[in-house]
């Protein structure tokens, strides 16, 4: 479980995050969404500890992210797997080598070992076929999937994606939403996704976070997001002329 | 006409333009410091920092062997027939075309000068690979599995062409004397006896050894001013761009400055 009590954080002048509170359970799905600008990058580095808030605290099971000494924190960051928006593999090796990686740099399992492990994520994820090219000979999906096999490669307890989807076609997007669903689901890891893409609210969305202005706008499942009072929400989500025929016709 | 207003507010922005460039420059400074404090720790993994050194040996010092040895022989092949249409007279002995060939190679070319081109090369090739690892996140990567991305990304890289240096300026040296040699055979333009006993006119070991300490530190330099200028990248593509540009050229004027403080220390 992650807690988030009290985040704040500005640039300069500028308020990014406003007070945020928030408890990210496991096993669950959790989405920060919002509309671009609206703080959610920045509160899943402060989350993850690419950044420092100016207040509140990062709790991980109990553990301020913030107040811990670097040896601590390094020892936490090895309980998690990260996905990026541009899934940042390491060009300069294959896609096993890049799923091997944590395996190399902090398992003490033989070589063997370690490759029968990096082999079943990328089975996890269907790409063990793709094992031995290099990431640029990957399409955007694959890239993905490679990332989320090395991200939970070495069974992380907390798994952070920056827009999954972005850049993906919208079947392509359904895997990648299904794939980090069922793995938080089977292997009981807090997950937190940060996105704006509405399938992804509507497909995996246990929990979710609106964001506005940085503050916390709104809070709920996607069950309740569809029946939602919130303007500012509901000029998000049915921004598309075919999102607001869906909400007319349930209306009606 | 300027009022004497005008003039002493400009004089004014000129001291504060001045004061800002030593305040940023001392701030960059303290930047690179904390870097390398982050970098010279203790590897995460030993295997894995022996297989980036193995890695970086071979992409940074061994793959730049053929254009030094390029370059190098034929520097030392003008060397000798520039040395031999200028400083030749009758008051000259035969020799000095050979002896001043191999101390321009020995003591300025093979350390400095090489270095100098090889800050263009394995310079711009470090700043443009960390750089593209920091715009595309790989960095943010390895910080979130908990790697040291500093040590693991740099450290090897100092120490690959650190150690390979030296075999890159004896190569160097090689190759220009080699090229001396050739040119006298292939043009004529005198005797291989007597550019071999230039060559070897007043040798002395310690020259070479000048050379070797020398490029320690230019290698140094080179690694990790342009490991800086990658790592603290912001941007996109023209950033890393601009900041290869700017390695190179911080290279090269710290070569240069460098140069000057271990000759006078080395060769007193």
């Amino acid at each position: 479980m992650i807690e988030l009590e009290s985040i704040s954080k500005k640039f300069e002048s500028q308020v990014v995050l406003d007070n945020i509170n928030a408890t990210f359970d496991n096993g669950k799905s959790n989405l920060i969404i919002g509309l671009s600008g609206a703080g959610k990058t920045v509160l899943l580095k402060c989350i993850v500890g690419l950044l420092t808030p100016d207040e509140g605290k990062v709790l991980y099971d109990g553990r301020n992210m913030i107040t811990l000494n670097k040896k601590e924190r390094l020892l936490l960051r090895r309980e998690m797997g990260m996905l990026f928006q541009s899934a940042a593999l390491f060009d300069s090796m294959s896609v096993l080598e890049n799923v091997m990686f944590p395996l190399d740099m902090f398992s003490d399992k033989n070589r063997d070992e370690r490759i029968e492990r990096a082999r079943f994520c990328l089975e996890r994820v269907n790409m063990l076929e793709a094992q031995y090219k290099s990431p640029s000979e990957l399409s955007g999906g694959m890239q993905k999937r490679a990332a989320i096999a090395r991200a939970i490669a070495l069974e992380p307890r907390y798994l952070f994606c920056d827009e999954p989807n972005s850049g993906l076609d919208p079947q392509t997007s359904l895997i990648i939403d299904e794939l980090i669903h069922d793995i938080t689901r089977e292997y009981n890891i807090t997950t937190i996704v940060n996105t704006h893409d509405m399938n992804s609210v509507m497909g995996i969305g246990d929990h979710i976070i609106f964001l506005a202005d940085g503050k916390k706008s709104w809070e709920g499942t996607k069950d309740e997001i569809l029946h939602t009072d919130n303007d500012r929400l509901n000029e998000f989500l049915f921004s598309s002329d075919l999102l607001k025929k869906v909400k007319k016709t349930e209306k009606q | 006409m300027p009022t004497s207003a005008q003039t002493a507010n400009c004089n004014r922005h000129d001291t504060n333009d001045k004061i800002m460039i030593i305040v940023d420059s001392i701030a960059t400074f303290g930047k690179y410091l904390m870097l390398m404090k982050r970098v010279f720790a203790r590897p995460d993994r030993g295997r894995m920092f022996f297989k980036q050194y193995i890695r970086e040996a071979s992409q940074l010092g061994i793959s730049s062997i053929p254009i030094v040895l390029l370059i190098s022989f034929f520097i030392g092949a003008v060397i000798c027939i520039q040395m031999k249409l200028n400083v030749e007279s009758a008051w000259m002995p035969k020799f000095v075309t050979g002896y001043a060939t191999r101390e321009i190679m020995l003591l300025e070319f093979s350390s400095s000068i090489m270095c100098l081109i090889l800050s263009g090369k394995v310079g711009s090739n470090i700043t443009s690979e960390i750089g593209a690892m920091r715009v595309t996140q790989q960095i943010d990567a390895l910080e979130i599995m908990g790697v040291n991305s500093a040590n693991y990304l740099i450290f090897p890289k100092i120490v690959a062409l650190v150690s390979t240096i030296p075999i890159l300026v004896i190569f160097s040296i090689a190759a220009g004397v080699m090229g001396a040699y050739g040119i006298s055979i292939f043009t004529g333009i005198m005797t291989p006896a007597d550019l071999t006993y230039g060559l070897q006119y007043e040798f002395s070991q310690w020259y070479i050894w000048c050379s070797i300490i020398k490029s320690f530190f230019f290698a140094f330099i080179i690694t990790s001013v342009a490991s800086f200028y990658g790592y603290t990248v912001e941007g996109g593509s023209i950033e890393v761009g601009k900041a290869s540009t700017d390695a190179v050229v911080s290279c090269s004027v710290l070569i240069l400055f460098a140069d000057i403080i271990l000759t006078q220390l080395l060769m007193q």
